[in-house]
């Protein structure tokens, strides 16, 4: 099923090339809530991310000419998505953050009272998950939401393959460790 | 021993769980990540551990909402003013001096000639390009994976629509825009060219006014061959 969606997005994108405005409406609609979720939880502001995807978009439009397909459409968006977020987020001095990302850091803070106080497993691992550093909630998000193997990890982090599978390691144990505080133990690793 | 043969160390394996529980590895891979999980209960709860970070990774990445509809709004003004900019003659005494020359009866004659041949051009590339997806190598390959829009909340208001066979791409794009409606998933199965689902209003609309929708698309017989409602 998967290969024939890349086949079709990979029809698109050569429609795009050749400037198909109908072909890049279709490739925005089924990519866009999947870019924007990545992008969101890499920037953790609405409004940046939402102007971060629109960028994406317009990079596609306009490269689309470029696109080799030695990776899917997928991998390719998201790699631009991960390009522009980092970008945004070297440009953007941490003084400056917003109302919205210093409320999610304050959030942060909170975090082991809240989830002793709870003491429920699996609002306390989605509580882990959002206050992992951006690096790990990076690979947990492109592992397990976006379906990605190891070597398209790979290609959007450009990373070697060891390096993403110990990355991902280092992630899982530091969830572990976080539950751990929250006086969840997991008995591993 | 090449690759594709080498046996996985325990580590390796623990390593691709998550991998195996996404279900993105290899056959090769996923086939000895199983055969590891049969004879070690240790390693089948690890899986489960994975199992569990996946399922809530999915539910959290689910509750981060959806865009607004400003950023398909913002991307296709750049592109249109992209499209504009390119269209745009560039300045240069060249192109204004060949330009000139057009001001004279026989530079009108010329360029009438011209335009039509390029008119003509352009219709038959349009058409080529419109029968290429009904004929030949279909523009959009049918799945029968949900695009990942609808694994959101999707807001508006939707009808599912075939276009007519002779219908050409500029017109329709014209049809859609006249009408702030955009194509948001397609083509689905449902005979020559498939179907499409537009987005006719950014909110839900009444049963009437859908109606109403479904036959002005429906009047557009020279653009649309069949408009229904859709969820």
């Amino acid at each position: 099923m998967s290969a024939n969606l890349s086949a079709s997005d990979e029809v698109l994108i050569g429609r795009i090339a050749r400037g198909d405005r109908l072909a890049m409406q279709v490739l925005f609609a089924r990519h866009q809530l999947r870019v924007h979720r990545f992008v969101y939880r890499l920037v953790g502001n609405q409004a940046v991310a939402e102007d971060l995807i629109s960028e994406v978009f317009l990079d596609v439009w306009r490269q689309a000419d470029r696109f080799e397909g030695r990776s899917a459409v997928s991998t390719w968006l998201l790699a631009i998505a991960r390009f522009k977020a980092l970008s945004f987020m070297r440009r953007k001095p941490d003084e400056e953050l917003d109302e919205e990302t210093a409320g999610a850091i304050e959030d942060k803070s909170d975090d082991p009272e809240v989830l002793v106080q709870k003491k429920d497993k699996s609002t306390a691992l989605r509580k882990c998950l959002q206050v992992l550093s951006p690096e790990h909630r990076e690979v947990i998000d492109l592992v397990y939401y976006h379906e990605k193997s190891v070597q398209e990890v790979a290609e959007i982090v450009g990373v070697p393959e060891a390096t993403v599978k110990t990355r991902m390691f280092y992630a899982r144990k530091r969830l572990s460790e976080l539950l751990k505080t929250a006086g969840i133990d997991r008995g591993w690793p | 021993m090449n690759e594709a043969n080498q046996k996985l160390s325990a580590d390796d394996i623990e390593a691709l769980l998550p991998w195996y529980a996404a279900g993105t590895l290899d056959a090769r891979q996923a086939g000895q990540v199983e055969a590891a999980l049969a004879d070690d209960v240790e390693l089948a709860r690890r899986l489960d551990l994975a199992r569990e970070e996946m399922t809530e990774t999915i539910l959290l990445n689910e509750s981060l909402g959806v865009p607004s509809p400003r950023v398909m709004e913002n991307l296709f003004k750049a592109i249109d003013r992209e499209r504009k900019a390119t269209r745009a003659p560039a300045p240069g005494g060249g192109l204004g001096g060949w330009l000139m020359g057009l001001f004279t009866p026989r530079g009108f004659a010329f360029a009438a000639g011209a335009a039509a041949v390029v008119v003509m051009l352009q219709a038959g590339v349009i058409a080529k390009l419109w029968l290429e997806d009904r004929v030949g190598a279909p523009p959009f390959v049918p799945t029968s994976v949900p695009p990942a829009t609808t694994r959101g909340i999707e807001i508006g208001s939707f009808l599912l629509v075939r276009f007519a066979p002779q219908a050409n791409i500029a017109d329709i794009t014209r049809f859609l825009d006249a009408r702030d409606a955009v194509i948001v998933d397609g083509p689905r199965p449902g005979g020559s060219g498939g179907l499409y689902r537009v987005r006719v209003a950014r909110g839900y609309v009444s049963k009437e006014e859908l109606e109403r929708l479904v036959r002005e698309f429906q009047s557009a017989s020279n653009l649309i061959s069949m408009a229904v409602p859709s969820e």
